[in-house]
């Protein structure tokens, strides 16, 4: 029999302590053997054996992670009983595992409804604290009433759990503003501290969200700050107003007063002073006494010996740092002294503000102390020093920085550091100021030189893209360079086979630029016209480079020739194909060297192909605005959203003229020939006739016109010749430079370097976050509950208070006119299940009248 | 606002955890093995905060026990830490110097009473008196219920 079953389970089920010392001695598959038994144990119908089941269950989800969701219908089962015990047990289980998913959450409607009008005030305080932590919106607007009610209790201990429900219950349904609101209020003028701290702990909360609709209420608080001894209490009430002084200037005057007041007071407690000094950093700043009087007391924080104060003292000066600096510099010892604390979280607050001191004069310095630490610190916090140095350094396009030469360096010594992994942030920094600020391109391909050369530096995988940039800025700005053949040695040393192949690819690429430059020196200082001074540079030029010999030149190609012979088998296809390209380059001019020795004749294949590819190379990269591309004009007649099905055609046509064409050297990768094709359009002026495929592409053109972006300079499509300049001039120049020119100092002795600065910022615009709508209607609610109030707090407080009664009495009525429907129908109807939910629900969206309590139990 | 209460021993054990925001039960695993390791790494004399996923953690070690509470940025530390304190002090009052042993084997009561102490996150009651009181009362209520029945009568009762 059933009975007789659960008789015997109860006298052998595993209590709590049982299953606790069982898992105290053996762990996995005890939890489960034990589950197994729950589950049994919890399906059962005796009360007790459920409840003790649920019990152990819960323990379980709480401290190992279980899952408990499958219980929910028991756990309702076991709150329906009548003892107190299993209710909690019951309750316990439904706060720590119900959610807005759980399917069973209906039935406890009824089942709160029933606790929360119960005359035991701790079966009432259960049931409110579940629907705390569970409340969803159906809850919440069916519990309304209730909560109601028990906000006017005269228990105190209900009273202040049902004014902390307000919170979940205003958050999840706003209407119950109306009916809860005034109560709310009303315990604001509690004389119970207990009380006291609840409603202001929940006005805390209400206010961070939306301080607007709780500025009537400032005079009560008001009295709060002034009137309470309570440190609970004040803190709150502190906090509100912070929030309230930020949208309303003239309550900060009034404010600061009584702020004063609590922080000269002789044994205020910490927590209490600490939370004025915040108000007054953060929302009082522009009271003068307020806040002198806030900064003396940071410094006895700072002083302390107890690592909280201090950790707080920094936290705290960090908050007023942007507007009043003075602060800050004043404690600058204390701030110096806690970078060397041994706690870490001090001392990033120390970096921080540290960081908010900087300025140009003494960027320098700073940056140099903070160097030396960065050396003597662990790895995590020598990242924390680099990367908050490169932020500010590099913020508005380096606006601090005066002296770039000593801030290109100093980037390169970041590559030194031994636990830098900034790398990437580094190279970003390089090759930006390479690309924006001019003057500063011989130090960095001075700084880049020694960090090529190093072959130590090639192992450690961090400084790899660091590597890169100074690569590319070296073949980049190679003019700037001093001996272009130690920069191509050092592109090409053996140990470079550390690097990544995308990296490699980037040493070859300027390897190459470093050969087409120091070929274009060679040859152009064979030029008759250009001897005498071919041979003044080779004694002279601090920054130029000098003449190239036959010698010198030859070992140079060479050695470029040897290193990528290697490679050309290399299975990385980028890698073989640059080092290919430059092979076959190399293999095309080698013999012109020699010849150039003797001959004079300038007209060579060899000059023609080196001379083009200085040409490529002479471009100078610039930083393009983000909003670059939104700038180019449409030109008239382009429909950019229109179907793009007559390309079918043109795709078809481009595969055979592509056949037809007799492109000599197959040899030649096509990145070449396409190179070809170009520079042989620029230089159709003076150049024999192009060759087929320039005509190709006019072909195309004429066909095809409407796909081509009209060129600036004439609309015929048929001009060849005049369109040979307009290739690049098809699009507006992508450099919109707005160029920020600098009023040198008097202090310093050189200017400094023009920095190109767009005009509308180079940073991604970031999407303006989604503003949380969902807390509109709580307002709209509060500030029409407010309205009626407000209207009555200009008149005299008598008044007001007749008023305020007539309204409530006028409320109370309503509440018990419908409370009275309520039990009447109670008594009617069956408990209810989902069904009659249901219709509720349907009910409830025909009544639409605002101030009446809807009807909820029909 | 107080997101969650989580009391774990040196081990790295968890005792206790109470949440007041909604967490999926792996988010919970994910969170309470993160701050453990944070948590547990930090040397003596370092300062109780902790800054955790824009979160700020207020944790104090008592003897082998730690109490953590995860709060708002804008929260002040030390009034959470004044809470921390309170609650153990209610706990010493209640169980009589009170050991991590009394807190595993009755995880439920301290659970009542972080009950009586915060509801939705927010601190409602600040004496610990009348927290004691009306944990007494409860319990009262409780043993009252299990005197009942533990009597012989009632069994037989369910029984038939």
């Amino acid at each position: 029999m059933a009975s007789s079953n659960s008789l015997m389970d109860s006298l052998f089920q595993r209590s709590l302590e049982d299953l606790i010392k069982g898992l105290r001695l053996g762990e996995s598959t005890f939890i489960s053997r034990s589950l197994e038994e729950i589950r049994r144990e919890i399906k059962l119908t005796d009360l007790s054996t459920k409840s003790v089941a649920l019990q152990k269950l819960s323990y379980l989800a709480a401290l190992h992670g279980v899952d408990m969701t499958w219980a929910a219908f028991h756990a309702v089962e076991v709150v329906s009983s009548s003892r107190f015990a299993h209710k909690r047990i019951g309750y316990h289980a439904i706060a720590q595992s119900f959610s807005d998913q759980t399917p069973v959450m209906l039935l406890i409607t009824n089942q709160l409804r029933k606790d929360l009008n119960s005359s035991n005030e701790h079966e009432v305080s259960l049931a409110l604290e579940c629907l705390a932590r569970i409340g969803t919106d159906d809850l919440a607007r069916d519990l309304t009433s209730e909560v109601f009610t028990l906000l006017g209790s005269s228990k105190a201990l209900v009273r202040k759990k049902a004014i902390g429900v307000v919170l979940r219950v205003f958050d999840k349904y706003p209407d119950a503003v109306k009916v809860c609101f005034k109560r709310l209020v009303e315990n604001l003028e509690s004389s119970d501290p207990q009380l006291l701290s609840a409603v202001v702990g929940v006005f805390c909360e209400l206010t961070a969200k939306d301080p607007r609709s709780y500025l009537p209420l400032a005079p009560e608080f008001y009295k709060i700050l002034v009137d309470s001894r309570n440190n609970w209490v004040l803190i709150k009430v502190l906090k509100i107003f912070a929030k309230l002084a930020s949208i309303e200037p003239r309550l900060a005057k009034k404010v600061a007063d009584p702020v004063c007041e609590h922080m000269r007071k002789q044994n205020v407690g910490k927590s209490l002073l600490f939370e004025c000094i915040r108000t007054v950093f953060s929302s009082l700043s522009n009271q003068e006494v307020a806040l002198k009087l806030a900064v003396v007391k940071i410094r006895e924080f700072l002083m302390d010996d107890d690592p909280n104060l201090k950790y707080l003292g920094l936290h705290a000066l960090s908050i007023v740092a942007p507007k009043h600096l003075w602060a800050v510099l004043e404690n600058k010892e204390a701030v110096v002294k806690a970078m060397s604390d041994e706690d870490p979280n001090v001392k990033l607050e120390a970096l921080h503000l540290l960081m908010a001191m900087v300025n140009e004069d003494n960027v320098t310095e700073i940056s140099r102390i903070l160097m030396n630490y960065a050396l003597k610190s662990d790895p995590l916090f020598c990242n924390e020093i680099i990367g908050s140095i490169l932020v500010a350094c590099s913020r508005d396009s380096y606006e601090i920085i005066v002296d770039f030469d000593w801030y290109v360096s100093l980037l390169g010594e970041m590559a030194r550091v031994p636990h830098c992994q900034r790398g990437k942030e580094i190279e970003h920094q390089l090759i930006d100021i390479g690309t924006r600020v001019k003057d500063a391109k011989l130090e960095l391909v001075r700084v880049s030189r020694a960090l090529l050369i190093d072959p130590a530096l090639l192992g450690n995988q961090f400084l790899h893209p660091i590597l890169s940039a100074a690569a590319w800025a070296s073949g980049e700005y190679v003019e700037f360079s001093k001996s272009p053949y130690e920069i191509a040695e050092a592109l090409l040393q053996p140990r470079t086979c550390l690097l990544p192949d995308s990296i490699r690819a980037i040493y070859i690429y300027s390897a190459f630029k470093v050969l087409v430059f120091s070929l274009g020196a060679y040859f152009s200082s064979q030029e008759p016209t250009s001897s005498p001074l071919a041979q003044e540079s080779t004694s002279s030029g601090p920054s130029m480079v000098n003449g190239f010999t036959y010698n010198s030149i030859s070992s140079l190609v060479n050695m470029i020739e040897l290193g990528l012979c290697s490679l050309s088998g290399t299975i990385d296809v980028e890698v073989q194909e640059r080092a290919k390209n430059v092979l076959g380059f190399i293999g095309m001019i080698k013999h012109e060297i020699a010849e150039k020795a003797t001959s004079q004749n300038s007209e060579t294949e060899a000059h023609r192909a080196i001379a083009f590819m200085e040409d490529v190379f002479s471009e100078e990269l610039g930083p393009v605005s983000s909003t670059a591309q939104e700038k180019v004009p449409l030109p008239e007649g382009l429909d950019l959203n229109e179907n793009l099905e007559g390309l079918q055609e043109i795709c078809r046509e481009v595969l055979e003229p592509m056949a037809e064409s007799d492109y000599s050297s197959d040899k030649v990768s096509f990145s070449v020939a396409k190179l070809r094709i170009r520079d042989q359009e620029e230089a159709s002026s003076s150049l024999p006739p192009p060759l087929e495929s320039s005509s190709l592409l006019a072909e195309h053109r004429k066909r095809h016109g409407l796909y081509y972006l009209s060129s600036q300079k004439s609309d015929d499509h048929n001009d060849r010749d005049g369109n040979d300049n307009n290739t690049s001039n098809e699009y507006p120049p992508a450099n919109e430079i707005s160029v920020d020119s600098f009023k040198p100092k008097k202090k310093i002795s050189k200017p400094r370097p023009v920095v190109v600065k767009l005009d509308e910022g180079d940073e991604p615009k970031r999407k303006p976050d989604a503003s949380s709508s969902n807390d509109e209607s709580l307002s709209r609610a509060i500030q029409t509950a407010l309205m009626g109030k407000g209207k009555g707090k200009e008149k005299e407080k008598e008044k007001e208070r007749v008023k305020e009664n007539h309204e409530m009495n006028v409320d109370t009525e309503n509440i018990e006119q419908s409370s009275r429907r309520e039990k009447k129908n109670k008594k009617n109807g069956e408990r209810s299940g989902k069904r009659s939910s249901r219709r509720q629900r349907g009910k409830e969206a025909s009544v639409t009248k605002p101030v009446e309590v809807p009807d909820l139990l029909l | 606002q107080i997101h969650f209460v989580l009391l774990v021993s040196r081990q790295g054990k968890v005792r206790l955890t109470k949440w007041y925001s909604p967490y999926t039960q792996k988010e919970r695993s994910k969170v309470i093995r993160e701050l453990s390791g944070v948590i547990l790494n930090r040397g003596p004399k370092l300062c109780n905060f902790v800054e955790w996923r824009g979160y700020k953690v207020v944790y104090k070690r008592y003897a082998s026990l730690y109490f953590c509470m995860c709060i708002d940025a804008e929260d002040n530390e030390l009034e959470v830490l004044e809470i921390i304190h309170h609650y153990v002090e209610i706990l010493d009052r209640y169980f009589g110097s009170v050991c991590e042993l009394d807190l595993i084997f009755n995880f439920h009561k301290a659970y009542y009473i972080l009950d009586e102490l915060l509801i939705a996150g927010e601190i409602q009651e600040s004496s610990k008196k009348t927290v004691a009181r009306i944990i007494s009362a409860q319990d009262q209520m409780v043993e009252a219920a299990k005197e009942e029945a533990g009597s012989i009568s009632y069994i037989i009762a369910q029984a038939s």
